[in-house]
């Protein structure tokens, strides 16, 4: 009888564990929908979310420029990392030999694990001041920030899309081989197409990641609230904004801070339902989280 | 592509490409970690590490910061590490799949996609605002032990999932409860990833920034209780970097985290392989 | 006789393992030649030689010579998509790509630069009838091989190797997979295939190599034991091994 109470109580203790994740992804969007919603309600939610200005002394809280920032900072370092990525995904899964793999793999594990102030750092004390000599302008802008990013998604992308490309069964690859078809017609004819939704979920995770990211972005994006013109304009992202402005925000800009973070939410929530369409099930690799 | 350019051609050129891509992602990670350690490493010795900071960090050390990471990790961790375990065995042993373990996986991916920004929002409002536990170490770490959750959860998960079935079964033959079973032999069996999830768990508190930049404070003196504020290296790096304090300090501060980084890391690599060579009885 | 391709003492090595170890025969062309032999005695590790398949697995080491038309397979000069393209292969499991039909037959020609519709088209539907599938096939080209029946999917795989118009075509225990109407029709279209290609075929069936082939090598250990005429070996094998394992004592 002892016995099965005890059973009967460690279920309930492993039970309450795993509804922990329910109970605390509910109270983060119930303490940020609650805080800032109030703002949605002042300010109107197209106001909001189209206003062309941001600028609290004013009382002028548009993110349209914030939301435009973080797009143009996240797709810029995709056109560099999808590329990059997949094209590391087919050297590692295909064609790189046991040696480069053994240093390969690490090195990219090792990128991941970075930390984003680090990358920040080392944008803001090398790569700003190189593109200020290079391109001119302040050297804070859409495409140095991209640069940085592409770096931090890059592992993310790579990882993912390598597991999917190396889930293809060999018998397509030998039966590709067989016809006389060379390793790079059987790599882009057979083996990517057959693992596009693996590589499709990597770069939706990865992006999610360049949504995300706050610090290295915050560090060398320049952080201007306003539509960039070029893509050596300074921008400012979403997740860049509250960091910026926290530290002094009350009343409705704290609350204005607030519905950012549901903006934010509201991205990636539809992002992890596209992930789930998708259908493909990555379970963890070693290397982190899924964004 | 192929129309214009002869396979072969094409097969080779793809070749040198990819090397290329390759040998990209071990330069930058080279010149990253190089850089900041060829800078850096100059400014770090015992005094650096040993002292307090003078002027926010003008001048003198970072032992305030070190001993922040050091207690915020702790609490991230004591926290984390439980929750996370409990929840993978109860995933992995304990639950088909429904719609409800179905519920809690969606949330746990949620959970690890959300920016760390918005944790940090929510441990503002939450514990800092809401519980009143002010700016300090303990709502900086529970708010770093939310975001360690899902990394140890999913990674424990995996782990305890590839524990043979014939163990279990052996255990249950001898008469032993479920729960017995779990504690004698899949957690011990499954001891090298779950400890490597708890050690990413760690990986993730130690380098967090945004989420503790408006939870921990950011006193710069050495943090007593739980109550206190203080000053996380990644955030005295950011500090430094940004309001232009002292340049070779943040160089020192930079070159402290990445060393403390890569051990971390590498620590991990090293039990990945231990453990993997363990299991296919080598 | 002709031979089409000659094996010289062969050896082949995965790392350090031995598998191939002294393995000498000629390949009749325009024939079709069994390989027999218990499990596990390098059959397959053979056949995948004889078109490089093996090159792709890095541990990979050979010894000895293969001639095809007199040339060596294995010359550094000579690089081993062109020896694919003239020595094809069927598989074990029936290994279609995850595409339509047509593409599926249309692959190797893609590869090897045609493009032209029209010409794809006339060639998928030579192959097709070639390999007894296009009565069946004929008004769903479109549609995903992987809706075939597998003893379709094998014949397709048949198709998409003698589109590309090689000279051998080596199948590996290709109705292993199958139920006995798709192996008689496989075995069937074998038959028709020999007119214009030589096929070396590895089967555990020995009365598919009766029925199949006109030659047998009989494999045991990673040496050829016995080759020669099938009906002499199966009716007066000079082996005490040979006749051991043809009369199911052992392997
Ligand atoms: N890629 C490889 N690496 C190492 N050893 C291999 C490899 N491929 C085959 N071998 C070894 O070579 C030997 C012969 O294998 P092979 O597949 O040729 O046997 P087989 O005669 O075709 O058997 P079966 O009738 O079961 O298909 C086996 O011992 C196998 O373990
Ligand atoms: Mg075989």
């Amino acid at each position: 009888m002892a016995r099965n109470w005890e059973e009967f109580f460690v279920e309930k203790i492993l039970l309450i564990a795993a509804v922990s994740s329910v109970v605390i992804i509910l109270a983060i969007i119930g303490f940020v929908v609650g805080q800032g919603y109030t703002a949605l309600g002042t300010i109107g939610i197209i106001n909001f979310v189209f206003g062309l200005i941001w600028n609290p002394d004013y009382g002028l809280y548009g993110i349209f420029p914030l939301i435009i920032g973080t797009l143009s900072v996240v797709a810029v370092s995709l056109l560099f990392a999808v590329p990059l990525s997949i094209l590391g995904a087919m050297f590692l899964a295909e064609v790189a030999p046991r040696t480069m793999r053994r240093i390969l793999r690490p090195t990219i594990q090792t990128l991941a694990g970075v930390p984003s102030v680090i990358y920040g750092f080392f944008g803001l004390i090398v790569l700003v001041p190189f593109m200020r000599t290079h391109f001119g302008g302040s050297g804070f802008s859409i495409l140095t920030a991209s640069l940085i990013l592409t770096v931090m998604v890059l592992p993310t992308i790579l990882s993912i899309s390598e597991d999917a490309l190396r889930s293809i069964p060999v018998e397509y690859k030998e039966a590709s081989l067989g016809l006389g078809a060379t390793h790079w017609q059987t790599i882009k004819n057979v083996i990517f197409p057959a693992a596009i939704p693996g590589v499709i979920t990597g770069v939706i995770l990865g992006m999610g990641r360049a949504i995300g990211e706050t610090m290295a972005v915050l560090m060398v994006a320049g952080n201007v609230p306003l539509i960039p013109t070029s893509i050596l304009s300074p921008v400012r992202t979403l997740t860049a904004n509250i960091a910026l402005e926290m530290g002094e925000a009350t009343g409705l800009h704290y609350n204005a801070l607030f519905a950012t973070g549901i903006v934010l939410l509201v991205i990636i929530v539809i992002l992890l339902l596209i992930v789930n369409w998708v259908n493909y099930r990555q379970r963890v690799t070693i290397g982190g989280g899924y964004l | 592509m192929n129309r214009i350019i002869p396979p072969k051609h094409a097969n080779s050129i793809m070749n040198v490409i990819f090397w290329g891509v390759g040998i990209l992602a071990i330069a930058i990670l080279v010149l990253v970690i190089g850089y900041l350690l060829y800078v850096g490493l100059p400014q770090v010795n015992l005094t650096f590490l040993f002292t307090d900071p003078i002027d926010n960090g003008a001048a003198g050390g970072i032992w305030p910061s070190i001993v922040s990471t050091f207690y915020i990790t702790i609490v991230a961790l004591v926290v984390a590490a439980p929750l996370g375990v409990l929840a993978a065995v109860y995933l992995a042993e304990y639950s088909g799949e429904n719609t409800f373990v179905k519920t809690i996986r969606f949330a746990t991916e949620t959970l690890a996609s959300v920016p760390s920004i918005v944790f940090g929002l929510f441990g503002l409002a939450f514990f800092v605002v809401y519980l009143q536990m002010g700016f300090c170490i303990l709502a900086g770490g529970l708010t770093l032990a939310l975001m360690a959750i899902p990394t140890i959860l999913r990674t424990s998960e995996v782990a305890i999932e590839t524990v043979p079935q014939s163990y279990k079964e052996g255990s249950m033959a001898l008469g032993s409860s479920k729960w017995q079973t779990v504690i004698r032999v899949v957690i011990p069996a499954a001891i090298g990833g779950i400890t490597t999830g708890i050690i990413l768990g760690m990986a993730r508190a130690v380098e967090e920034t945004a989420a503790i930049l408006y939870t921990v404070g950011a006193t710069t003196t050495v943090p007593v209780s739980l109550f206190d504020g203080g000053d996380p290296l990644p955030l005295h790096l950011y500090t430094l970097a940004t309001e232009g304090i002292s340049l070779p300090n943040a160089y020192g501060t930079a070159a402290v985290l990445v060393i403390l980084i890569l051990v971390i890391t590498f620590s991990t690599n090293y039990l990945v392989e231990r453990y993997t060579k363990k299991m296919m009885g080598r | 006789m002709e031979n089409i391709m000659q094996v010289k003492d062969l050896k082949t090595y995965f790392d350090d393992t031995n598998v191939l170890k002294d393995v000498n025969i000629d390949i009749p062309k325009n024939e079709v030649t069994s390989i027999i032999g218990p499990s596990g005695t390098g059959k397959s590790v053979f056949l995948r030689t004889l078109n490089r398949m093996n090159d792709v697995i890095s541990t990979f080491r050979k010894e000895g010579t293969i001639l095809l038309d007199g040339e060596d397979i294995y010359d550094p000069k000579i690089d081993a998509v062109d020896i694919r393209k003239r020595v094809g292969m069927v598989f074990q499991k029936p290994n279609p790509f995850p595409k339509s039909i047509f593409e599926n037959v249309a692959y190797g020609m893609r590869v090897h630069g045609v493009y032209k519709k029209a010409q794809l088209q006339e060639v998928v539907e030579r192959s097709l009838k070639g390999a007894a599938l296009w009565d069946e096939v004929k008004d769903n080209l479109d549609k995903s091989a992987m809706s075939l029946s597998g003893g379709q999917q094998q014949r397709l795989c048949i198709a998409r190797t003698i589109a590309v118009e090689p000279e051998v075509i080596l199948m590996d225990e290709p109705c292993s997979a199958l139920d006995p109407i798709s192996t008689t029709k496989i075995e069937d279209l074998i038959h028709n295939l020999k007119n214009k290609y030589t096929i070396v075929i590895v089967t555990h069936n020995m009365q598919q190599a009766t029925r199949v082939s006109k030659y047998t090598a009989f494999f045991l250990n990673g040496t050829i034991v016995e080759k020669g005429l099938t009906d002499k070996i199966f009716i007066e094998p000079e082996d005490k091994r040979t006749e051991d394992y043809i009369t199911g004592r052992f392997g």
